[in-house]
């Protein structure tokens, strides 16, 4: 046991009951913790408590259109891969008032949101999760313009990370490479062995929360169970795509006739969007009060798979679900690289969990490529 | 934690989205269901400072209605009145369209790219609009005519669909005698009617190009833009000094939205005046 803190890059061992230390240490911190907790046959994302809120000893199957859970073989905490939320819900919520605007007199008055943000500690985020966040950094506070209802967010957030130890069928986080193994962008990241947590510090601010935590320098022993977690996941991963030809395949092949074929089976319901960590698209909603005498925007989520979303007076850009789909899997794949210098898939396979009809972007790919047809 | 966009900047909390108020100074009927819109901005300083170059625009906005993208369609030597060009198109232009004299509106801008007028000081321009497109190029007009021997010749091809339709034609007189060749067209002529009848493209037909020398910009109805680019590229103008400006559906301006995306550019920051060399790849793909 040590009284000093550990510094940045070191590895340490830590008695896996102690991570409720490390949550107490976060709350006396001012953090609102949220984390996995199991709700309605589902692992979500919410405020949590403790680590008795954890899914301890559960586990979940998961493939295209398919999502169950179920009791993991071992009791560990973190036995299971993404579920249907991500860390956008609280980063770059889906809904959020831009401005509220009095008139009185003639002029307005228009006061700007002013509510402070949570200060989150983010629990349990997976190497693919992690690097989704780097992506929307991009988007949202990378330019010359700042989303600052993000960037108030995002500049307070502890990021406690964890690799994964379970991959899932529809994971392809080794092709994209993003995970499973967290490489940054983290204050602690933990990797669960049988008997300890093995944490990793990324930061000041992470080493500081280990505080009056009791952990142990790891030994190599340790650091080799830990690399071999994580290898076995890495084998896990249950979808892999080719990138070495993108952008170009899919520019290559905007007239594919594999958009009308996948167009067949889209519903365009907007799920993959809702679930993608990276999507970021959002439309704004004007209400005003009956007398007219105030107004407030608000900012929604949205996604190019509504219609509306290129709605043009007296038109639509993008009319058909051919379109419209062609436009997420091209923007996912291609243009986000051109945009953002980033591919704008992490590969965490929700899109794939989570579509009703169980489309796969890494067979769509696959089908581009097979049939060409510019 | 730190990431490389977590600079201290990111600390500012301005907000892209907030407008500033403007008031209404005139409103003038310039066509059918068209009318031009002078601003002035309430806030001293914003007047003082706010300057923009020909073919950018502004998000004009109004409580409980919405926002909504309208180019600057005055002259940019005298940014301190905004001038805007506006057609009923729907909801929040029908909104605005209510407006007088004296009354507030919201303002946020200005965004986008400009039409080349340094890039393209010293050649020939072909200057080609249709229906409300003139607007984003009238500023272009207004600057040449300050300058006019800067620019070889220049010509102004514009067409709408009825005479009620055209926009400025008030002003037409004043461009010709500053020495810009204006050619006019109608789709449907009337019985007053003493112009030109048939689609702006084919206004090319009526003059003569050096194609070594010359740059094209375009704004209009993607459909009347692709048969422009298909006469200017049958005269040999190169495609890299072909310009237009694109629309697409915007909610922000600022990259946030995703609305307005075309292939790799979104509209609102790359665009709304784009290379044709540029995004040849992915114009005219249907409902690209
Ligand atoms: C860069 C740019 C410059 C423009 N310049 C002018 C101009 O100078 N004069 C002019 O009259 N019009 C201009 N337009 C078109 C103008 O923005 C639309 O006519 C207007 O948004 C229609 O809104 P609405 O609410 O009245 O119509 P609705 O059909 O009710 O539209 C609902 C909403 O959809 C969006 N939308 C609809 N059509 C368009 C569109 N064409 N472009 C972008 N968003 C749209 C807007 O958010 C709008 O509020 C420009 C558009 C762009 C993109
Ligand atoms: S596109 Fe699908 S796999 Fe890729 S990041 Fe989004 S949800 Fe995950
Ligand atoms: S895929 Fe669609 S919803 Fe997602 S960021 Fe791109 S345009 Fe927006
Ligand atoms: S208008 Fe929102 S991203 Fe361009």
């Amino acid at each position: 046991m040590s009284a000093s803190l550990p510094r940045v890059s070191a590895s340490v061992a830590m008695p896996k009951g102690s991570l409720q230390q490390v949550f107490d240490n976060l709350r006396a911190a001012g953090y609102t913790l949220v984390g996995p907790t199991v709700r309605d046959s589902a692992i979500v994302l919410d405020e949590i408590d403790g680590l008795d809120d954890l899914p301890q000893g559960w586990t979940d199957e998961q493939q295209p259109a398919h999502y169950r859970l179920k009791k993991a073989p071992d009791n560990q905490y973190f036995s299971y891969g993404v579920g249907p939320h991500s860390w956008k819900q609280f980063l770059h919520p889906s809904r959020l008032r831009l401005f509220s605007v009095e008139k009185n007199n003639g002029s307005w008055t228009i006061r700007p949101s002013q509510e402070p943000p949570p200060r989150y500690a983010f629990i349990g985020v997976r190497a693919c999760d992690v690097a989704a966040i780097g992506i929307q950094d991009r988007v949202l506070i990378g330019s010359e313009f700042r989303d600052p209802h993000y960037a108030a967010r995002r500049e307070q957030v502890f990021v406690l990370a964890v690799n994964c130890s379970h991959s899932g069928a529809t994971c392809f986080c080794a092709s994209m490479k993003t995970g499973p193994k967290v490489t940054g962008g983290f204050d602690l990241a933990l990797t669960e062995l049988p008997d300890i947590f093995l944490v990793e510090i990324g930061s000041e601010a992470g080493a500081e929360v280990l505080g009056d935590v009791p952990w142990e320098a790891a030994t190599a022993f340790d650091l080799g169970r830990a690399s071999r977690v994580i290898q076995r996941a890495e084998r896990q991963d249950g979808r892999h795509m080719l990138t070495d030809d993108l952008p170009d395949v899919l520019y290559e092949n905007l007239e594919s006739p594999q958009w009308d074929e996948v167009a067949t089976r889209c519903l365009s319901c907007a799920n993959c969007t809702l679930v993608c960590p990276t999507c970021f698209c959002t439309t704004v909603e004007d209400v005003s009060n009956l007398r007219a005498t105030s107004a407030e925007r608000i900012r929604v989520a949205d996604s190019c798979f509504n219609r509306d979303f290129s709605h043009v007076h007296g038109g639509n850009s993008r009319p058909t679900i051919r379109s419209r789909y062609r436009q997420w899997l091209t923007h996912k794949l291609a243009s986000w690289i051109d945009q953002f210098g980033t591919s704008g898939c992490v590969g965490c396979g929700r899109c794939i969990t989570w579509c009703p009809v169980g489309i796969e972007i890494t067979e769509e790919v696959n089908a581009i490529r097979a049939k060409g047809g510019k | 934690m730190s990431t490389a966009f977590l600079t201290s900047e990111v600390r500012k909390p301005i907000d892209p989205m907030l407008p500033h108020l403007a008031t209404i100074q005139d409103v003038k009927p310039t066509a059918v269901g068209i009318s031009m819109f002078s601003l002035v901005f309430a806030d001293p300083e914003e007047r003082a400072n706010y300057r923009f170059q020909a073919g950018q625009f502004n998000m004009l906005y109004l409580p409980g209605a919405g926002e909504v993208a309208i180019s600057l369609s005055s002259d940019p030597g005298q940014p301190e009145v905004l001038g805007h060009t506006i057609r009923d198109a729907g909801s929040v232009t029908r909104a605005i369209g209510r407006l007088k004299a004296g009354d507030v509106i919201g303002v946020r801008g200005p965004y986008g790219s400009a039409w080349p007028l340094n890039k393209t000081r010293g050649s020939n321009l072909v200057i080609v609009a249709g229906g409300i497109g003139l607007a984003p190029l009238r500023p272009v007009i207004l600057s040449i005519l300050r300058q006019r021997s800067a620019y070889g010749q220049v010509v102004l091809l514009y067409g709408a669909r009825t005479p009620a339709d055209l926009l400025y034609t008030d002003e037409f007189d004043q461009w010709r005698q500053g020495g810009i060749d204006v050619q006019v067209t109608v789709d449907l002529g009337e019985e007053s009617w003493r112009g030109l009848v048939g689609v702006v493209p084919q206004l090319f037909y009526r003059i003569r190009i050096d194609h070594k020398k010359t740059a094209v910009m375009a704004c209009g109805p993607e459909i009347m833009m692709r048969f422009v680019i298909y006469e200017a590229l049958a005269r040999r103008i190169p495609k890299d000094r072909i310009y237009i400006s694109m629309e697409r559906n915007m909610k922000c301006a600022v990259g946030f939205c995703g609305h307005c995306q075309f292939g790799p550019t979104f509209i609102c920051k790359q665009g709304p005046v784009l290379n044709f060399a540029a995004i040849e790849p992915f114009f005219g793909k249907e409902d690209f």
